[in-house]
């Protein structure tokens, strides 16, 4: 019988030959990733219950990254918490200060993540994992707590969407306007409990960056998770990064989804998503013009090292607008490292930019750039509900590394093509 | 039958406090920079102070929370969750909620309900009537009844036990915690 991506990964995992949407079933768990923000909760819970093991420390990855460096006391005390918790249970994969980064960007460049798994994260954006063809999704820390325990948790199969990516992504237009756009059609609940799939000739031509920063958004359109299928540029990526063995996993040629889309990427233009929902992506020429006091780039959606190189390019030998805050956070002490190595600090520093450690941020409202009232910031993060980067009369518009670059420059919402060095 | 526990009664009876917008979300429920916090009443203190700083304020034991579409959006944090049992709310009917939201919701005991309706019909300090096991919602101020689907047998399980952990690891053993 067919089945889609989803149903098949989850099929596997509880001992089925098939299962279909709105059964519920306990999946076996592959990888377990805990940040610095739901973990404590969750060691809380784990010893009101006596539980003083995980179930396979070698499936669990922790990473600090939401109020890191710590912020202050109570944060440090967390960590420090973490730590005990880390030791005691003989956690290896434990990046602590100085090899940390925000989890959703280290956990697949640290190779953990191979098609077919079923990961769970104690973080929304755990989708992002989806695009090696993997169920991964994002769990409360009560959740969170029966995962470390057991290795197992319960599921209600979800009902797929596919996806049809169509063409090339024009010059100036990326990976992060192509989910802005999707998002921007089928609303914040277009896709509530469900799995959001990706096909098309443009899936070949995504890098494994651009793939997560379209994967990454899932929860902003309400999904369960996403999926793309993996191929040549998944197994070049995976080669360079671990050993062990996978199986591609497709959706079967008669597989049904509850909705099936359409979108001619030739034609997107740079999006921009307006206050106070994800969902109100606009082209940018309708919003390009309006001040902004602080540009962030940052976030798991988009502080990979290809984030940074566009944004290098734009800003090289360019200087911020006067009055302009321009904050660079990569997503991983990695990729950090990579940045410098590059030379894209010094261009960053050198056009007036801050440049922090690998963080969370002000994505959240954390740190690293909160934002005051009727303050306006363009940022290539995820969400710009009311209050998420700080007051809730601060307004927070998403966009892509480039658009956010440009802007940075002008003082103003800007259409990267306007800026871009012509292509070589 | 399972066991009726305290957070599984078939009739739930309570004020309500309307809050009709879609997709009141998590960064509104309990924003970002109270994530650090782990002690429940601390966090029920900021429930919903983005949409109503008084929110907390307002709410008395076994009050009804109503809301409209995509109750709860965005985040995973349970803090949101933990903010708003922990004011004292009983069970929160919205048109729909969004899913991390929810499981986190039935993960704690915590009794949630989709209704199409009851956020059109509903105001402010109104008595609302659920009767789980009929399926309704009766405004016992404006005589108006709702009806919704029953909860699947496998979420009134979770509920009966007083939530998953209860059901996967029985009685805690250190409940002080």
């Amino acid at each position: 019988m067919s089945m889609t991506m989803t149903e098949k990964i989850l099929a596997a995992h509880s001992g089925r030959n098939h299962v279909k949407p709105g059964e519920i079933i306990k999946a076996r768990l592959d990888l377990v990733v805990c940040h610095d923000a739901t973990t404590p909760p969750t060691l809380v819970l784990l010893e009101k219950y006596g539980v003083k093991h995980v179930f396979d420390p070698s499936k669990v990855v922790v990473t600090p990254d939401h109020f890191v460096p710590n912020k202050d006391i109570q944060t440090a005390q967390n960590l420090s918490w973490i730590r005990r918790w880390v030791k005691q249970t003989g956690i290896q994969h434990f990046y602590d200060i100085g090899r940390h980064g925000i989890c959703h960007a280290l956990v697949p460049e640290e190779g953990f993540v191979r098609p077919g798994m079923v990961v769970v994260a104690g973080d929304s954006h755990a989708p992002t994992m989806g695009a090696f063809g993997t169920f991964a999704t994002g769990v409360g820390s009560t959740d969170l707590a029966v995962a470390l325990a057991t290795g197992e948790i319960w599921f209600k199969v979800p009902h797929s969407l596919l996806f049809h990516l169509r063409g090339p992504l024009p010059p100036g237009v990326y990976a992060k306007d192509i989910i802005l756009y999707i998002i921007s059609k089928i609303g914040v609940a277009g896709a509530t409990y469900q799995a959001m799939e990706y096909t098309g000739d443009t899936l070949a031509t995504l890098s494994m960056e651009a793939r997560m920063t379209i994967c990454n958004m899932a929860i902003e359109a309400g999904g369960k998770s996403a999926l793309m299928p993996a191929d040549d540029v998944t197994r070049d990526y995976l080669h360079e990064r671990m050993q062990e063995p996978y199986e591609v996993v497709r959706s079967d040629p008669g597989a049904e989804y509850a909705g099936i889309y359409d979108i001619d990427v030739s034609q997107l233009e740079p999006i921009v998503a307006t206050p106070y929902l994800p969902s109100n992506g606009k082209f940018i020429g309708e919003v390009a013009g309006t001040p902004l006091d602080q540009v962030y780039i940052g976030s798991c959606t988009n502080a990979r090292i290809e984030d940074l190189r566009v944004a290098a390019q734009i800003l090289k030998g360019n200087k911020v607008a006067p009055g302009m805050r321009l904050l660079i956070v990569p997503a991983t002490t990695r990729i950090w490292n990579q940045a410098l190595q590059e030379g894209l600090i010094e261009i960053f520093a050198a056009a007036g930019a801050v440049v922090s450690s690998a963080t969370c941020g002000a994505c959240f409202g954390g740190h690293i750039g909160v934002v005051d009232k009727d303050e306006r910031c363009l940022s290539t993060t995820n969400r710009n509900f009311r209050g998420r980067m700080g007051h809730p009369e601060a307004q927070v518009y998403l966009a892509s590394p480039a658009t956010a670059a440009a802007s940075a420059l002008t003082g103003v919402i800007t259409d990267p093509r306007d800026v871009l060095p012509s292509k070589t | 039958m399972p066991p009726v526990t305290q957070s599984h009664h078939q009739i739930v009876r309570g004020r309500a406090h309307v809050y009709t917008r879609p997709h009141i979300n998590t960064d509104e429920i309990l924003p970002g920079r109270y994530l650090a916090l782990t002690d429940a009443s601390e966090m029920a203190r900021h429930a919903m102070e983005t949409i109503d700083p008084g929110f907390s304020q307002k709410v008395r034991p076994g009050d009804i929370l109503v809301a409209g579409e995509d109750f709860g959006a965005g985040s995973s944090r349970e803090h949101a969750v933990w903010a708003l049992k922990e004011t004292g709310l009983a069970a929160i009917i919205a048109t729909s909620f969004a899913r991390i939201f929810f499981r986190n919701a039935i993960n704690n005991g915590f009794l949630v309900i989709e209704c199409r309706g009851v956020a059109d019909t509903t105001q402010c300090g109104d008595e609302l009537e659920i009767d789980l096991s009929a399926g309704t919602i009766q405004n016992l101020t404006r005589e108006v009844v709702h009806s919704f689907p029953p909860l699947s047998d496998f979420v009134r399980e979770i509920l009966a036990a007083g939530g998953l952990l209860p059901l996967v690891f029985g009685e805690p053993r250190n409940p002080e915690v």
